[in-house]
């Protein structure tokens, strides 16, 4: 049977790894490379790293880091952050990378996702959706590490996505992120159902219930930051106590 | 011994060699017939459509060198694509021929999950004598991302099965000197490892 996916996100900035609060306020948790290998070894289903910065000055460093954290893991891993075309897509998957995650780059140019899934196939082609719950209660889908916002509807854009060829989605609640109080329940459960592709839920793990309630809603994978990176818990201890809530897991 | 990991621009090689590097492999990356000709095993990875895939082979003539070379009994490993190009056809935008080392076809998962599978799935041992299976169990989880999948006429040709939301198709072959694995072992951290292993060590070069 097919599992529920336990996906550790790295998010790192000038070659440390950080984890804030709504993706901002960043505290800097120690070097990728080190917990990349732990959680790899620990259990993890695969490694989701986001550059954070992503400026053109720096990427030598952040290629060297993905190349790095490649040669030690044998779970896919994929890389998010500054990927704007087809060449630099091609960069990390030649630095070892086996999907790239692109969030802002996708909106201003749709036509990239049908790009990047024909030159590497659909699976190694992530949307990554950065959502923000209004006031009112809607979602607004936003860009550049959630400091954009543009007024687009995260659900239409979900569909739109698939059509031009997205694999998967990895859809991060910038409300919940860092706040260990839950994934945006109904939202997922929305964007999960609408959707023909798997669903990565991104943003608020706190507890193990968490992770259960975001399984029920529809959720393919559970990407998991600050409880892991703060040491609250392991890699191994998640899917063991998942396993007695009898969730399909990969122990 | 020397393994040709056949180089046709179906995706990215770096992980495969990581493996085969690790499994203690003496490997070389061909591209070329003569190259095909003279490897004491082959591994076709892959990652892309059916079509690319046959393309990507044919361009380079190394189609024909991996019929002779699977002829004359050198062993194959195909690895996701890499096995479903082994088959006779492929129906992954339209119809398109095969290597058809192992008779059957190549076609779309008739699954309810999602597609593609993406993730970790378990396997149903069929021949635990197989070389390729030396100390890998039912049960064992690998890494899968696909939505197509091999269907061999001949029931024997499966290894192993894996269901997919009521869809149960064959994620490792073994057939005589022909082998085969849906899933990436390169990606299943310690059991895929053993694969390699296994593919690398045990499995005995034509005579």
């Amino acid at each position: 049977m097919l599992t529920l996916r336990i996906i550790p996100k790295l998010e790192v900035k000038n070659e440390n790894l950080i984890k804030g609060i709504h993706l901002e306020g960043l505290r800097i948790v120690g070097k990728p490379e080190t917990a990349a290998l732990k959680y790899a070894q620990d259990g993890a289903d695969e490694l989701i790293y986001i550059d954070l910065v992503a400026s053109l000055y720096r990427r030598q460093n952040w290629i060297n880091i993905v190349k790095r954290t490649a040669r030690q893991i044998y779970v896919p891993l994929t890389v998010g952050g500054g990927i704007r075309s087809v060449d630099d897509a091609k960069i990390f998957m030649r630095a070892g990378a086996d999907k790239v995650a692109i969030n802002t780059a996708i909106v201003k140019n749709p036509r990239l996702i049908s790009a990047v899934s024909q030159k590497f196939g659909c699976q190694a082609m992530v949307a990554s959706l950065e959502v923000q719950k209004k006031l009112d209660g809607s979602y607004e889908l936003y860009t550049d590490s959630g400091r954009t916002p543009t007024g687009i509807d995260p659900i239409a854009w979900a569909k739109k996505v698939v059509s031009l060829g997205a694999g998967e989605i990895l859809l991060t609640f910038i409300h919940q992120d860092g706040t260990y109080t839950g994934y945006d329940l109904i939202l997922l459960e929305k964007i999960a159902k609408t959707v023909p592709v798997p669903v990565i839920a991104s943003g608020g793990a706190g507890t193990i219930d968490h992770l259960v309630a975001a399984y029920k809603a529809g959720a393919d994978a559970l990407a998991i930051a600050s409880m892991l990176h703060f040491n609250k818990i392991s890699v191994k201890t998640i899917k063991q106590k998942l396993k007695t809530k009898k969730i399909p897991i990969r122990i | 011994m020397k393994i040709a990991l056949i180089d046709y621009g179906a995706g990215n090689l770096f992980s495969v060699e990581r493996a085969l590097k690790f499994a203690g492999a003496d490997y070389y990356l061909a591209t070329k017939p003569e190259n095909i000709l003279r490897a004491d095993k082959l591994v076709l990875p892959g990652v892309g459509s059916f079509s690319d895939g046959m393309n990507g082979l044919k361009k380079n003539k190394l189609s024909a060198a991996i019929k002779q070379a699977v002829a004359k009994k050198t062993p194959i490993l195909g690895i996701c694509l890499g096995m479903q190009l082994m088959m006779t056809t492929g129906y992954e935008f339209g119809t398109h021929q095969g290597l058809d080392l192992i008779a059957g076809v190549t076609n779309k998962m008739k699954t309810a999950g999602k597609l593609p599978q993406i993730g970790w799935n378990d396997i149903r041992i069929k021949q635990p004598q197989s070389p390729l299976l030396k100390g890998i169990k039912s049960k064992d989880y690998f890494y899968f991302v696909h939505s197509y999948v091999t269907r061999p006429e001949n029931p024997a040709v499966a290894a192993a099965t894996t269901d997919y939301g009521g869809d149960e198709f064959c994620s490792i072959m073994s057939y005589n000197h022909i082998y085969g694995t849906q899933f990436h072992p390169e990606k299943s951290s310690q059991a895929g490892l053993k694969i390699y292993q296994n593919f690398v060590r045990n499995v005995r070069p034509a005579a």
